[in-house]
């Protein structure tokens, strides 16, 4: 081991105990824009108070304020999502086993010390969840009814997943990547969680098995001891709590890949509601986004000149262009890009903006990526609430 | 505790924070332990049909996985118990289903 590569010492810091939340704590709550939106703010183990979706299992929103402190979302303030009840409450990272096999010419069984042997990359990248915003679906979709905060941006260390597989050797029949993490199911009959990669895409070079998040340890709500990072594409994949890695030689059919998490193989992805009877895809890569972080909708701003501030991301090729527009999208203006921090992290840009003395008006924010890519106004439309990408609109008043 | 272990806790101990910001971080160690909030004081409605829903649904998820939800039909709230029984493996009695559909679009949808 390198001598410059200190050990964590996450028990010291991991060891925390949250007990029943007091009655209290539910006190306190925002409402999401949308029909049944009120939440409470809840703390739990780790994490700072963030917007209660549900807590068994536990889903929590990132408040959206946060964006705008930063381009890194704090692991505290980390948005949440777990499908399956039984998750462990405690994990040994030194007794933690990552078992490679199936289609592989060495099955291993992976120490963290093992990992830490190997060589370690970086990345920035957003983990955007596949159903965020889908409380804003019209009509409305049943799921995990989010706002906007089901998304961060974090960077991740860890080891190349192809390293990995490279070093077990994929057999000649390898045809998907299967990952699985410690968290089940409370019944029998629940298909245990798991998600599969093509091998193509698995071999990348921005897959990680991640076991540190903005230089410190993953929370155990993010998957601690360790994750996947699929870098460009939605959250379903980053399996926390990372167990196994199967070389399937076949596409992977089970219950999370055949049938859910899939979307319309259409134009935009979107069909008309109601529409059956056309063919499906699994989700793959995220969708160009671009919002505000210094203004919301319904909000106010200053007359005369004043910042604009916010965050824009896609699936990998990097953001090319934001635009403003104050006239309901009639005309657009160009904002300021800041700083890089990789193709597949948030990009924060800035500009300015001059407000009429007294009134109301729309803001409109759209963003470009490299490949071409961009947001339209007009929201698509899926019964699963995936992929929402439309161009974001606030509407604020002078005060 | 080895060797090389031990020379690494002597360097956290002595060079800090600061040399964990210079060089990536590296695996973590030891046990991290949190302890869930369970429901969070949450709980179903009261009213006809609500033991059932209580028994069935509370195995697997808190109230607020149905109570979060928009305004759902009638057909879509039997859509969703009918899911949890051939997906999720949920072992609710045929017999009790019409009451737990009953509950649920009395309490958290439209007819």
């Amino acid at each position: 081991m390198e001598l410059g590569r200190g050990r964590f010492l996450a028990a010291a810091g991991a060891a925390l105990a949250a007990g029943a939340i007091p009655r209290g704590a539910l006190a306190q709550t925002v409402q999401l824009p949308f029909a049944n939106g009120e939440r409470p703010l809840v703390a739990f183990p780790q994490k700072r108070p963030l917007i209660l979706q549900t807590p068994r299992p536990p889903q929590l929103e990132t408040p959206f304020a946060v964006f705008d402190q930063g381009v890194y979302t704090p692991n505290d303030a980390f948005f949440v999502r777990w499908h399956l009840a039984s998750i462990p409450q405690s994990v040994d990272a030194d007794a933690h086993r990552i078992a490679v096999g199936g289609e592989v010419n060495r099955a291993l069984s992976l120490s963290l010390d093992d990992l830490a042997k190997m060589p370690a990359v970086e990345v920035a990248a957003v983990n955007q969840c596949s159903g965020n915003s889908r409380g804003l679906f019209a009509p409305r979709v049943a799921g995990g009814e989010w706002g906007n905060g089901a998304m961060g941006n974090a960077l991740w260390t860890g080891v190349r997943l192809r390293d990995i597989l490279d070093r077990a050797g994929l057999k000649a029949t390898a045809k998907q990547v299967q990952f699985d993490g410690l968290d089940r199911g409370v019944l029998p009959g629940t298909p245990d969680f798991k998600k599969s990669l093509d091998v193509d895409v698995a071999r990348g070079d921005d897959v990680i098995v991640a076991y540190a998040m903005n230089g410190a340890p993953l929370p155990v709500l993010n998957g601690y001891p360790v994750r996947l990072i699929v870098a460009g594409w939605f959250a379903t994949y980053w399996v926390k709590m990372l167990s196994a890695i199967t070389v399937l030689d076949h596409v992977d059919d089970n219950f999370w890949m055949k049938t859910a998490y899939r979307i319309p193989d259409t134009p935009g992805n979107s069909v008309a509601p109601g529409a059956t009877g056309y063919p499906t895809i699994p989700i793959n890569r995220l969708a160009v986004r671009s919002f505000i972080t210094n203004v919301t909708d319904g909000g106010t701003v200053k007359a005369g000149r004043s910042e604009l501030r916010g965050i824009a991301f896609d699936g990998g090729s990097g953001i090319k262009r934001v635009d403003l527009s104050i006239d309901g999208g009639a005309t657009w203006r160009a904002m300021e890009l800041e700083r890089d921090y990789g193709k597949y992290g948030f990009r924060r840009w800035k500009g300015e903006l001059v407000a009429p003395p007294s009134g109301s008006f729309t803001l409109a924010v759209r963003a470009t990526a490299n490949d071409g890519s961009t947001q339209q106004a007009t929201p698509g439309w899926n019964p699963s609430g995936y992929l929402r990408n439309s161009i974001e609109t606030y509407k604020v008043t002078v005060a | 505790m080895t060797k090389h272990t031990l020379i690494a806790l002597t360097c956290v101990a002595v060079l800090g924070a600061s040399a964990l910001a210079a060089g990536k971080p590296a695996p973590p160690k030891g046990t991290a332990t949190i302890s869930l909030p369970g429901d969070a004081g949450m709980a179903f409605k009261p009213g006809p049909g609500a033991g059932p829903v209580m028994a069935n649904c509370l195995t697997c998820h808190s109230s607020a996985y149905v109570s979060t939800q928009p305004v759902l039909t009638k057909a879509q709230w039997t859509a969703e118990v009918a899911k949890m029984k051939a997906v999720y493996g949920a072992p609710i009695p045929d017999d009790q289903v019409p009451a737990i559909v009953d509950y649920l679009t009395a309490n958290y949808g439209k007819p």
